[in-house]
């Protein structure tokens, strides 16, 4: 039963809880406002390296968050300049290409002593863990164990979504919020209601953008920040959770992480036992991480032709031609 | 480059999920709290794989790229000024280590009875030294003359960047046309480049065929494959009424399938398919193969021009792209014509594929590494627009080899979106794009 309880376990990871948050970002994006941002690994990206290089640089915890949500707001503006009057799959491209572009830079052997280069960096959490305020000791049970500082990391990062969450809430049931669903459903017809639609397009753009930075440094939090997973694979894999949960909802971005996650496990460890009980003869064991990849492929194919809305989704609330 | 964190593959039990995440808890924070300053404090940082490439013991090579690829993982490194490398790699296993011969200094030649790629396996050790001896060039007392020298690595420069816009160009006009009448961003459009390659491996190195027959037959699997393609999905798609942003993302979907299925057939490791002579070229070394190639994709570029400008079909392509409603109304079958651009448009991208692959050598994601290249060109170009995406691809291919005369060679690619990116800040319709598409 040890995969079963791997797989539950992922219930409340850091992980789960950093991708949920990155999905609650392209939520906002994609979901209520209509943007297609393909590059929200570039987001994640600058949340862990800004957060990372600055805590390296000793500015403490504070300084560096909010370096990163700074940093974030640049790239929005970068990013969004530029596309936003466009085509939506402008959008898409030049995200996913600004996404490549800043983790080529990041990975260069020339900025090396800046960027850890394709080392990454690491030793950067000190004084997140020097405020944990819980003593040393086990907590939880089962599936659920941990040691006070997987405790604490999980207490903030699942703190930060759920604050993400109540703020998409407020935000989507705000006069701002009805602007921008407007926006999705038909833009020339909030533009000739007098509204700027470029200026609340841009600030859709930043305000998920800081979500998906926030995310980014709650995913580095517990590990070392490596170029490599900011690939776009990781986008995909966000973009999966949002639709797996419902693109146009509040909850679904955290109850499609959590899905996802648990299935990704449970199918790695179902397989595993597959393979080594010589039930599954056909593959090996390190070929097991890519069927799980196919199967998520598959997935997002079946769930966009079949229930484009997700699992909480409203059919009617769907607009996906943006 | 698509690797994810969290995955690693330790060839024991793999929990990819909570417990690998404790245990990063367990060191990140033990560490962190402990000790501060540079500690290791991820499990997974603790592998890598390195080296050094010299021309003898006083002469190392700054600037070679080295590859190194696994199950999931893709990571690069450049020599230093010391001829050093290192790539973290995220855990044990195997690994395919690719040295890209194209980076070398001219005439720079590996050992007797050594490779280009090689397989080296973490298992005992955290770090492994994968080595590729060259040949000992003692450096001479006085250098050549220096401006001799530089107009050789420009014409080289310029030389391989034609041959890859050349290439790029194929597959580039293949997206564009699936763009221009289905309106669809196939992300799996990478995946075809990709088979290509691969299927070409197979039937020339695997079964030993000889390359032309090889690549003829790699060429027809890629064609039926985008044939069956359209047939199988995307046509009851476009029955669906689905949108475009849905079959964007249908064909994300296919793309990551697509790609891990390649990698579950044909392993991780990059399989070598540059054979031939060496050609001097106004004192460039190039492959005769690629040579040939190029000039082969040139044919085929004129004749598709000829296709769409001068044959019935090829207009009524054009006119499907430009206003598909229109065209129908004019007694234009446009799902036909459809049809025809997937097998055009494949056959083309599968042609592409062969050379890329006897060009940049073959792996489960080649295609992908390209593809946003191959967006790239189709956005310089201008959306929608055959031409303008094979003008695209060649300044993308000129613009990918020429940066490494001023900027690192891992950044090559970078250079080439930061390219797409000001071109649509300045001029979003592309090069050859009319204005109104955009709005």
């Amino acid at each position: 039963m040890d995969f079963l309880s791997n797989a539950l376990g992922e219930l409340l990871t850091p992980m789960t809880a950093a991708y949920a948050l990155a999905a609650i970002g392209i939520a906002m994006h994609f979901g209520f406002t209509g943007l297609l941002n393909f590059g929200q690994a570039a987001y994640m990206l600058v949340g862990a390296y800004a957060f990372s290089m600055s805590s390296l640089a000793g500015l403490g915890l504070w300084a560096s968050v909010l370096i990163s949500l700074a940093s974030s707001i640049l790239l929005s503006f970068i990013l969004g300049i530029p596309t936003l009057r466009l085509r939506s799959d402008y959008l898409a491209i030049v995200t996913i290409a600004a996404a490549e572009i800043l983790r080529f830079i990041v990975s260069t052997t020339g900025l090396e002593k800046v960027t850890g280069g394709s080392q990454g960096l690491s030793g950067f959490a000190g004084e997140f863990y020097a405020l944990n305020p819980f003593p040393t000791g086990t907590y939880g049970f089962w599936a659920w164990t941990m040691d006070e500082k997987g405790l604490w990391v999980r207490v903030v990062a699942w703190a930060a979504v759920i604050l993400g969450a109540l703020f998409l809430a407020v935000m989507i049931r705000s006069p701002w919020g009805r602007v921008i669903k407007g926006i999705r459903e038909d833009e020339d017809a909030v533009r000739s209601l007098g509204k700027n639609v470029y200026a609340y397009k841009m600030q859709s753009l930043v305000i998920g953008g800081l979500l998906g930075t926030l995310a980014g440094i709650v995913f580095v939090l517990p590990r070392a920040v490596q170029p490599g997973n900011y690939a776009t694979a990781l986008t995909f894999f966000i973009w999966t959770i949002l639709l797996l949960g419902g693109a146009s909802t509040v909850l679904g971005p955290i109850i499609g992480s959590m899905i996802f996650w648990v299935l990704l496990s449970l199918t790695d460890g179902l397989l595993t036992l597959g393979v080594n009980s010589g039930v599954i003869s056909f593959i090996k064991t390190d070929q097991i991480g890519g069927i799980r990849f196919m199967l998520v492929g598959l997935g997002l194919m079946l769930l966009v032709i079949f229930r484009p809305q997700g699992i909480f989704g409203n059919k009617k609330e769907l607009y996906f031609n943006a | 480059m698509k690797q994810q964190a969290h995955k690693g593959y330790a060839p024991t039990v793999k929990w990819l999920g909570a417990l690998f995440l404790l245990f990063s808890f367990l060191f990140s924070s033990s560490a962190a709290l402990a000790v501060t300053g540079d500690v290791k404090s991820d499990v997974s940082t603790e592998f890598s794989i390195g080296g050094a490439i010299k021309q003898g013991p006083s002469n190392p090579v700054q600037g070679a790229v080295i590859t190194v690829t696994g199950t999931d993982f893709t990571g690069t490194a450049t020599t230093d000024e010391r001829g050093k490398w290192s790539v973290a790699v995220p855990a044990k296993g195997e690994y395919t280590v690719t040295l890209d011969m194209a980076t070398l200094p001219e005439g720079a030649k590996l050992k007797d009875g050594f490779e280009n790629v090689r397989t080296v396996k973490i298992d005992k050790v955290n770090t492994v030294v994968a080595l590729f001896p060259l040949e000992e060039v003692t450096k001479p007392g006085d250098k050549p003359a220096k401006p001799v020298q530089e107009t050789n690595v420009v014409l080289s420069a310029i030389l391989r960047g034609l041959n890859l816009g050349i290439l790029l160009a194929m597959a580039a006009i293949g997206l564009s046309l699936i763009y221009g009448t289905t309106g669809l961003s196939n992300f799996a459009h990478g995946e075809m480049v990709t088979i290509g390659a691969l299927t070409l491996f197979t039937f020339n190195k695997v079964m030993g065929l000889d390359l032309i027959i090889s690549a003829l037959l790699a060429t027809l699997i890629v064609t039926a494959f985008g044939w069956a393609q359209d047939v199988v999905l995307w046509k009851p798609l476009r029955k669906r009424r689905l949108g475009i942003t849905q079959m964007m993302i249908v064909s994300i979907g296919l793309s990551i399938m697509l790609r891990y299925f390649l990698q579950l057939l044909y392993g991780g490791d990059t399989k070598v398919l540059s054979q031939g002579d060496t050609w001097n070229i106004f004192g460039v070394l190039m492959q005769s193969v690629n040579v040939i190639a190029a000039g082969i994709a040139v044919l085929a570029l004129l004749g598709f021009g000829w296709f769409l400008t001068r044959t019935r079909i090829g207009k009524a392509t054009r006119a499907v792209s430009d206003n598909a409603s229109l065209a129908a109304s004019t007694g234009i079958d446009v799902e036909s014509i459809i049809r025809i651009v997937w097998v055009v448009a494949s056959a083309l991208t599968g042609l592409s594929g062969v050379f890329i692959g006897l060009y940049l050598q073959a792996g489960w994601d080649t295609g992908f590494s390209i593809l946003l290249l191959l967006f790239a060109a189709v956005t310089l170009g201008g959306l929608g627009t055959a031409f303008g995406a094979a003008v695209g691809a060649l300044i993308v291919g000129m613009f990918v080899e020429l940066s490494t005369l001023v900027i690192p060679a891992d950044l090559k690619f970078a250079g080439a979106l930061v390219i797409m990116i000001l071109v649509l800040l300045f001029r979003p319709q592309g090069v050859l794009g009319r204005k109104q598409r955009i709005g």
